[in-house]
């Protein structure tokens, strides 16, 4: 067997590589930004260092995810000794100006150039999204530099699993899938279970429309979601892990894939870790399309190789899952918050955020604002610090009508809860969630009943199937919806609306089907005007 | 010889009652006459938990359970019939009479139908909701049987009987959504089955007219759930025994 990485001297020469170069320049090759064309910009900056001979002067290095997805791609260009600059919407030409202008001739390329000091940087704190930007996801060396594996080290080699356990107690961390159960109680849950096999599964389904948090730390930060599973495996005593990725995700499995190889190779995975008694092994389950499969016993059942639908709990996966063996199932966004949680200390984490909701929370920030994106911020902040000074407020002059969180399982709030706290409790007391992070900002010309349809059929599209309140209901539900949002609903279809609304989310199965009329029974609550407009009118009815 | 269970008091409707400690809700409540409606339960099947008729409200739990799934509680005081109980099964009925083509008038069941049986239970006089009015081709091509997936409301007792009883598994649920659809084999005509082995079983275990024997005209299936039910018990206790007895 190969000898184990040795974290500490990868660390140094990564450190001293790193300031080896007076210039680095980092490049987003996150997927918005390779989609706005960060390749070529990569390949004109690569080309142009060559060219100009700037090779030892100059280090060019492919990162993942700044998170101001809509100015990409993104570029930070870093000289020793000085401030760094950020450049916006980089095209060849200006990847290659940066080359030629910024780089040999120490003149910035004004045209591009992005404030980094506005508050859609400067409000966040990042520790899900602490290397997005810095490290390049493909080297294991570059995350090690960046104290990665360091807790994992530390935990496997000097901690006994409960005091694990109780640190992550202490920090309060609650699932960021969306529930916010209690991430110390239900790892205890685990530990407690007895059978020779259990399994940690991480949760990367992430389904909403328009959300991408997970994603993006397992494309750009696969290492630390390892890192994570294996200290959850470590405290719970847990000897298989299973990644469950949707397979709209080819870049994530891509790099997962890698990043277990690389890490097998160092025996930070497999047997014997790091040469001491816990042994760990992680594989890659790819989804097979279905929303449901988020649900994590639909989710079970899929990676056995069954068909995605939920089953009745209890038991709880912990008691029995994955092939009747316990099993625990963590948010991807969950796990990549432990590596850090264990390095700075549950007192540190606990001091982020608020009472009963600490920590920080990934919004993939979307909709109708001028600066869209992923941003991680305390918990409870305002939706007014989020939308108006780190989303830069409302393009074309428009007026702010609802953010909507939670996805289809969730709701939309209206413009007099702008200064509400964002945190698990705070946003289900006004009938939405947090859901998994995904925050949609519409302006004044959108239709709420509209959204309400859209996410009706979202839901009505990924129903499984098992009971028949979500398989049918949620087909009448958009009829109704179709039929009022058409102008020619009557009262009567408002309160067939509202009552099978209630009766689905009552005796639904799962949680999709209890949450599907979320978004309809928020958006009557706060804009049922919008759809009494749409009705026929009354003399229409009675004529 | 059998095993002493241990017993618990209950309280269905405000009466108690004596129920076993190992048992669901949905056990006990037939044991002691109490009716829940229900769709696709069996007792001597595992348990699915799709058709949600079963929904009940429990004293001091916020929301509504399935009771053939929830395990009896000392002293839980469950209700069975309450105003909020009995509109949501009602529309969940007026959702599956919608979804499909359930015209009693032509159907094979009709007077002998567990889903016509519910309706009647639960007050159901007209349908809220648009008809779907699907169109889903019938397969007769077996030489007994005929499968009409318009009058299935997937309940999966067929698969689940076919699976766990029969051991053939030639049923099976594909699709999903408002598609999911009952299939035979790798969704081949049933006629073609080279698993099927002509038991009868999931025809027995029906609940409405969409498994029927070939032949038969309006009004003249009959199903036999308590067969199974029996069959069941027998299987794993050994011998033949009233299934709400020992349940």
């Amino acid at each position: 067997m190969a000898a184990p990485i040795d974290l500490h001297e990868v660390a140094e020469r990564e450190l001293s590589e790193r300031y080896g170069f007076p210039w680095r320049i980092k490049a987003c090759m996150s997927t918005a930004c390779l989609s706005a064309g960060a390749n070529q910009a990569y390949e004109g900056m690569e080309q142009t260092i060559e060219k100009e001979d700037l090779a030892l002067e100059a280090r060019l290095i492919p990162t993942g995810c700044m998170g101001l997805c809509s100015r990409g791609p993104l570029v930070r260009v870093l000289r020793r000794g000085t401030d760094e600059i950020m450049y916006q919407a980089v095209n060849k030409e200006v990847a290659i100006d940066i080359i030629t202008d910024h780089v040999r001739d120490h003149k910035p390329v004004e045209t591009n150039v992005l404030d980094h000091n506005i508050p859609f940087f400067t409000s966040q704190e990042k520790i899900v999204l602490e290397n997005g930007g810095v490290i390049d996801p493909n080297r294991i060396e570059s995350y090690v530099g960046h104290r990665g594996y360091q807790a994992f080290e530390r935990v496997i080699t000097r901690m006994a699993p409960e005091e694990v356990i109780e640190i992550i107690r202490a920090s309060g961390l609650r699932g960021r899938g969306g529930a916010g159960y209690p991430v110390g109680s239900k790892w205890a849950l685990l530990a407690a279970a007895t059978g020779d096999t259990k399994y940690v599964v991480a949760n990367g389904d992430e389904g909403d429309p328009g959300a991408y948090m997970d994603r993006t730390v397992m494309e750009d930060d696969p290492h630390r979601l390892l890192e994570g599973i294996g200290i959850a495996a470590y405290a719970t005593g847990a000897s298989q892990a299973y990644i469950y990725v949707r397979a709209e995700y080819p870049r994530a499995v891509e790099r997962l894939d890698r990043a277990i190889r690389v890490a097998r190779r160092k025996r930070l995975l497999g047997r014997n870790i790091l040469d001491t008694e816990f042994s760990l092994d992680i594989n890659v389950r790819i989804g097979a399309g279905a929303f449901v499969c988020g649900e994590e016993t639909a989710l079970l059942a899929s990676i056995e190789g069954r068909r995605g639908t939920p089953r009745l709990r209890p038991p709880y996966p912990t008691e029995r899952g994955l092939w009747g063996a316990p099993t625990m199932i963590n948010n991807v966004e969950t796990l990549a918050n432990v590596p850090t949680i264990m390095r700075k200390g549950a007192e540190w984490y606990s001091s982020i955020g608020t009472e009963g909701n600490t920590g920080t929370k990934v919004f993939a920030l979307a909709g109708d604002l001028v600066n869209t994106g992923l941003i991680e911020v305390p918990m409870g902040v305002t939706l007014r610090h989020i939308v108006e000074d780190m989303g830069g407020g409302i393009p074309n002059g428009k007026a702010f009508k609802a953010a909507q969180t939670g996805g289809p399982s969730g709701g939309c709030i209206s413009s007099e809860f702008l200064d509400t706290p964002v945190d698990y409790d705070s946003l289900r007391n006004l009938g939405s969630i947090m859901g998994s992070g995904g925050l949609v900002v519409m302006d004044e010309d959108v239709s709420m009943p509209e959204i309400a349809k859209f996410f009706m059929a979202f839901s009505m599209d990924e129903s499984c199937g098992k009971c028949s309140p979500c398989r049918a209901g949620t087909v009448q539900l958009h009829t109704l919806l179709e039929r009022i949002t058409s102008g020619a609903g009557t009262r009567q279809d408002m309160r067939d609306l509202e009552h099978l609304c209630h009766v689905v989310r009552d005796t639904s199965l799962c949680g999709l089907g209890q949450t599907a009329p979320s978004p309809v029974l928020s958006t009557l609550h706060y804009f049922r005007a919008e759809y009494e407009d749409m009705l026929v009118s009354e003399e229409a009815t009675n004529a | 010889m059998r095993e002493l269970r241990t017993t618990v008091t209950i309280a269905f409707n405000d009466v108690e009652v004596e129920a076993f400690a190992d048992e669901t809700v949905m056990q006990a409540a037939r044991r002691n006459d109490v009716f829940i409606p229900s769709l696709c339960y069996v007792e001597g099947l595992s348990v699915w938990g799709g058709c949600r008729m079963c929904m009940i409200e429990i004293e001091e739990d916020r929301r509504l359970r399935p009771a053939c799934a929830t395990p009896v509680n000392p002293e839980m005081e469950v209700y069975t019939d309450t105003p909020k109980l009995r509109a949501h099964r009602k529309a969940i009925l007026e959702l599956l009479f919608a979804e499909g083509n359930h015209v009693c008038a032509v159907c094979v069941s009709n007077g002998n139908c567990e889903l016509q049986d519910m309706a009647v239970a639960c007050g159901m006089d007209h349908v809220r909701y648009d008809y779907r009015s699907p169109r889903r081709a019938v397969d007769a091509s077996h030489p007994k049987y005929v499968f009409d997936p318009n009058r299935c409301i997937l309940c999966t007792r067929c698969v689940r009987v076919c699976d766990e009883i029969e051991g053939a598994h030639v049923w099976d649920v594909a699709s999903h959504g408002a598609d999911a659809v009952l299939i035979t084999d790798l969704a081949t005509p049933w006629g073609d089955s080279t698993s099927c082995t002509w038991c009868g079983k999931c025809v027995a275990v029906c609940p409405t007219g969409s498994l029927s024997y070939q032949g038969t005209a309006v009004g003249e299936m009959e199903h036999s759930v308590s067969m199974i039910s029996r069959l069941a018990v027998a299987r794993s206790r050994g011998e033949w025994l009233d299934p709400e007895a020992v349940s």
